[in-house]
């Protein structure tokens, strides 16, 4: 070690005090007056979000259509399941505000459960593109070389399958007319015929971001730290890779609404006895001119449902973008 | 007494051209370190100068061992550190550590200073016991002129210079023997320049630390500097103390770059010597044979194109230089301050 | 000889010595803000200016002292919203710019202005050739057909010296080297044979020796074609080199304006001394450096009085209060100091 007094010899003038930036260049203000709550770069997007009505509107009805979910009867005290033939294709009255179906059950029942089978389906099926999606992405990314090429080409393969038509493959394969499945085996169907059509996309999309982060200085300055590759992935990637993730997932949830419903329509996706919006529309076709209430109500919830997280993502995409700022 | 903290012998690193998606093929080689050799001694500032491209900053990944080199070999206290791996890596990196160029870039956003200066005792947990540690991160934070009330912040709630600031107590925390500066200042303003490195000057007489100083701001490396090597196209072209490069260089590419830089004082404006370069710098990728300046230099003979100059001490000098032409030239006037 | 003229004007010159309004370009009191979400940052706040032919102006000041959007403005490129010109004039041979229809200032921009950017790798279009984009001002502007426009064009590469202009007409920007893509850029700024050159940190993305030819050619051309520059830069030594008069900047104001010799020799304002005495010198063995304290102000709290009281060593009671104007101190130069007459005559 040096001499300490060396030290002392050599006189550093005070360097500069810290200030926010953001506060005052005020000295004479005592540092405790100053608000200084600690901010990341999520608390500015929370901050920015607090002010878009767009968030609150989707964000609020979001909020009603999974307590829908949950607990469908805090809505109705109708029965979804069972109806008695004499209300056939009965109109909205004040007993059933949307009316009856051809089998005498209340459509305003049928499209509160509905909401359940169709956000689950979406909500897991969203889950397990960004679990697959996500991991692919950053082994590709992050370990490069042919670890690379190869997983990229497996997704190649894969987004090169039409979506629609892929999926009716799949469940017209495993869920054919005449299979007898319980009902947690279609939706497990369902779902993972969701995923193996979509993770391409996400791994994409984590792909060029974690290399586009990779070479970051500071990915550079932990390895020089000593840092191993699991914390440079769980610390310094992931954090900064996942807010077009999160953006795209909360798109993408509104998307899968749509395409559990498109399957269930299609007859591949869930099926009677199983209540969801699209097995209601699918029904609901045959009787367009005499019921088309019947059509109406599962198709406007539905269409809500899908814009208000299209409308969040959008949201939440406008207040991570530092461009927009 | 001093004695060599790092060595440098004959370093290489070269990085393959290639051409191909899923089968690559090396079409040629990126010569950035091409036989360098150097030491640092304990407690000393060694000054790298050089323009853009000249292998500097990998050279500075290659000490850092962030790369492994294609050749040569870099001794820190004897052991040769590019043979290392695991465990004992791990151990040599406390002894190094690095100041990046753009205090923008080189700090996570997502974490706090607290988190941020912490990162090397969770790395390292040998170094400090957990409960002690937010205690040292605040220590560090007032070492380097920081208010430690601010270990809570977010890299983009601070300025450059205190971003800056954060970089150095991040690279000090482990009491690292060496620190390789890749151009700490060059991203600041003049105002807050003089501030970092009035700071990087504090700490090294205060902890007796060795400097790697690389810039291509060759006032600041006078400044910091005790000696100072000058690189071109990978290869040193002259070494010397920093009275010896600025004042008596022999190699007109050090020649040129002095004179180059502009001096704060316009009366000097008519009477300075001007060398004026033609031309950039060559590609690493086939530099010219012989002598690599030989392209831009005016005293280029034929054997410049044969033969490469060694680094060497020439007659009539005092200190080595790669020139067959080597030739003492007072380029910049100096006056005590 | 200290009678101090309170003048708001640009201070030298405009002391009644018969050019009423014959300068080239003139920036007068101009205020510029910056209304984000955050709130609203005064990056101008009354700078005064002007340039005249073949005369170097150099403005210099550190990051976000305004030096760059005061050219911007003067361009009319500031990026409207968020910046807005809440003040001022910018008049370009006597008649304000600022209030000219688009398509006058359209007709000023590139024949009586033209700009050079630091970044010229991406002021230069990637996917057209180098010599393309020169030869099509020439076209547009000129109507000039194409075996001629591209004649000038090579003609316009050769006065910036780049070897084989004829060979290099057909290349693309990528194809350049940083040096390189400096002077086409340099070129093409000054194919319509432009008034005033605005040089917006020309040399700061580049290597001493390639910057220090840069210089060169534009010290040169200027010269030759007795325009009028407006270097704009943070770089104490390149301005030493190359200026005329130099306006130093900070927080958005004009602090000091002085002839080079005068600036350097006797700084008279607390700001360019700390400026000049915080550079390391190559020619000069120092020991400590001496260093301007804190930061500089937040543009959207500039704090009340002189922006640069908090990090004065000379600061009095009155600098809190009192914002001091750019005030005539002498002949030619201008301070805005309470205490520009004390700095200028110690020793």
């Amino acid at each position: 070690m040096s001499d300490p007094s060396a030290a002392s010899i050599v006189s550093t003038p005070r360097p500069e005090q810290p200030t926010q930036i953001g506060a005052p260049t005020n000295a004479g203000l005592p540092e405790s007056a100053r608000n200084e709550k600690p901010r990341g770069l999520l608390g500015d997007a929370w901050r920015d979000l607090r002010r878009k009505p767009l968030f609150w509107i989707s964000s609020a009805l979001i909020l009603l259509f999974i307590v829908m979910a949950a607990f469908p009867s805090l809505f109705t005290s109708g029965d979804a399941v069972n109806g008695s033939l004499e209300n056939s294709l009965g109109k909205p009255s004040a007993h059933a505000l949307f009316g009856y179906d051809v089998q005498g059950r209340d459509v305003f029942a049928r499209t509160i459960y509905g909401a359940r089978a169709s956000i689950l389906v979406a909500l897991l099926s969203v889950a397990g593109t960004m679990l697959v999606g996500g991991v692919m992405g950053v082994i590709s990314g992050y370990r490069g070389g042919w670890v690379d090429s190869l997983l990229s080409r497996v997704a190649d393969v894969f987004f090169g399958l039409p979506f629609v038509l892929g999926a009716i493959v799949i469940l017209t394969t495993f869920n054919g007319s005449g299979s007898n499945n319980s009902k947690t085996k279609i939706m497990g169907l369902v779902i993972a015929s969701l995923v193996i059509l979509s993770w391409p996309v996400v791994m994409r999309l984590m792909r060029s971001s974690v290399l586009a982060t990779r070479e970051a200085d500071y990915i550079v300055a932990a390895r020089a730290l000593g840092a191993g590759t699991g914390r440079i992935i769980l610390k310094h990637l992931l954090p900064n890779c996942l807010a077009p993730l999160l953006v795209y997932s909360t798109i993408m949830v509104g998307s899968f609404i749509g395409a559990e419903a498109t399957l269930s329509f299609l007859g591949v996706g869930l099926k009677s006895p199983v209540v969801s919006w699209g097995i209601m529309i699918s029904e609901a076709q045959n009787y367009l001119r005499v019921a088309p209430n019947l059509l109406f109500f599962p198709a406007a919830f539905l269409v809500a449902a899908v814009l208000s997280f299209v409308m969040l993502g959008e949201a939440v995409r406008e207040a991570l973008d530092p461009k927009l700022r | 007494m001093t004695e060599n903290i790092i060595e440098v012998r004959d370093l290489v690193k070269h990085y393959p051209v290639t051409q191909g998606i899923v089968f690559k093929k090396t079409v040629g080689q990126v010569k950035a370190v091409d036989g360098v050799s150097f030491e640092l001694k304990t407690g000393e500032t060694l000054g790298v100068v050089g323009e853009s491209g000249c292998g500097k900053s990998t050279l500075a990944r290659v000490l850092m061992n962030l790369e492994k080199p294609t050749g040569g070999s870099v001794h820190y206290k004897g052991q040769d550190i590019s043979k290392l791996s695991g465990g004992a890596l791990r151990r040599l990196r406390r002894q190094i550590q690095l100041v990046m160029q753009d205090p923008y870039t080189s700090l996570n956003p997502r974490m706090t200073v607290g988190d941020l200066i912490g990162e090397p005792f969770e790395i390292h947990s040998e170094v400090a016991p957990k409960g002690s540690r937010r205690g040292k991160v605040k220590e560090l934070l007032d070492l380097v002129g920081l208010n430690p009330e601010h270990i809570n912040r977010y890299p983009h709630q601070f300025s450059g210079g205190q971003r800056q600031r954060i970089g150095i107590a991040r690279a000090l925390a482990l009491r690292p023997e060496v620190i390789v500066c890749d151009e700490p200042v060059s991203a600041l303003d003049v105002s807050i320049q003089a501030q970092v490195m009035n700071l990087l000057e504090k700490l090294q007489n205060e902890f007796g630390l060795s400097y790697v100083f690389i810039a291509h701001d060759l006032s600041v490396v006078r400044h910091l500097s005790d000696r100072v090597a000058v690189m071109y196209l990978g290869k040193m072209v002259e070494v010397g103390t920093e009275d010896e490069i600025y004042e008596r260089p022999t190699h007109p590419y050090t020649q040129a770059l002095l004179s180059a830089v502009p001096v704060p004082d316009p009366t000097l404006r008519d009477n300075k010597a001007i060398i004026r370069l033609t031309g950039d710098v060559p590609s690493p990728i086939s530099p010219p044979s012989g002598c690599r300046f030989r392209t831009r230099c005016w005293k280029a003979q034929d054997v410049c194109a044969q033969q490469v100059p060694l680094l060497e001490i020439r007659r009539g000098s005092d200190h080595p230089s790669a020139c067959h032409f080597a030739e003492k030239r007072a380029i910049v006037a100096t006056h005590q301050a | 000889m200290s009678d101090i003229l309170v003048s708001e004007q640009s201070a030298p010159g405009a002391d009644g010595s018969g050019r009423p309004s014959g300068r080239l370009l003139e920036v007068d009191d101009l205020r510029v803000e910056f209304r984000t979400r955050d709130g609203v940052a005064k990056v101008i706040n009354g700078v005064t200016y002007h340039v005249d032919a073949g005369e170097t102006l150099a403005v210099l000041g550190e990051s976000g002292s305004g030096k760059s959007v005061t050219a911007q403005t003067i361009m009319g490129i500031l990026d409207m919203p968020p910046g807005f010109v809440t003040g001022g004039q910018v008049r370009f041979h006597g008649r304000d710019m600022l209030t000219m229809s688009a398509e006058e200032r359209r007709r000023i921009r590139g024949e009586g202005i033209a700009m050079i950017f630091q970044d010229s790798l991406s002021a230069l279009n990637p996917v057209f050739t180098v010599g393309f984009q020169i030869a099509e001002q020439f076209r547009i502007r000129r109507g000039m057909g194409r075996a001629d426009a591209k004649k000038r064009a090579i003609e316009m590469l050769d006065q910036v010296k780049i070897p084989n202009a004829k060979g290099r007409f057909s290349n693309y920007p990528h194809q350049f080297s940083g040096g390189m893509r400096q002077r086409a850029m340099i070129a093409m700024s000054l194919a319509l044979d432009p008034e005033v050159l605005i040089a917006d940190e020309p040399t700061t993305a580049l290597d001493v020796t390639v910057q220090a030819q840069i210089m060169d050619l534009l010290g040169e051309l200027q010269r030759e074609r007795q325009m009028g520059m407006i270097l704009i830069t943070h770089d104490l030594g390149v301005v030493a080199d190359v200026a005329d008069r130099i306006a130093v900047m900070y927080a958005g104001r004009i602090v000091e304006e002085a002839d080079v010799y005068d600036l350097y020799a006797k700084p008279a304002h607390p700001y360019t001394l700390g400026l000049l005495d915080s550079i390391p010198r190559m020619d000069e063995k120092g020991q400590e450096l001496r260093t301007i304290k804190g930061l500089p102000p937040n543009l959207m709290n500039i704090p009340p009085g002189c922006p640069f009281n908090p990090r004065c060593p000379m600061a009095q009671p009155v600098c809190r209060e009192k914002v001091p104007p750019l005030l005539q101190i002498g002949s030619g130069r201008a301070s805005a100091c309470h205490f520009a007459e004390e700095l200028v005559n110690r020793d």
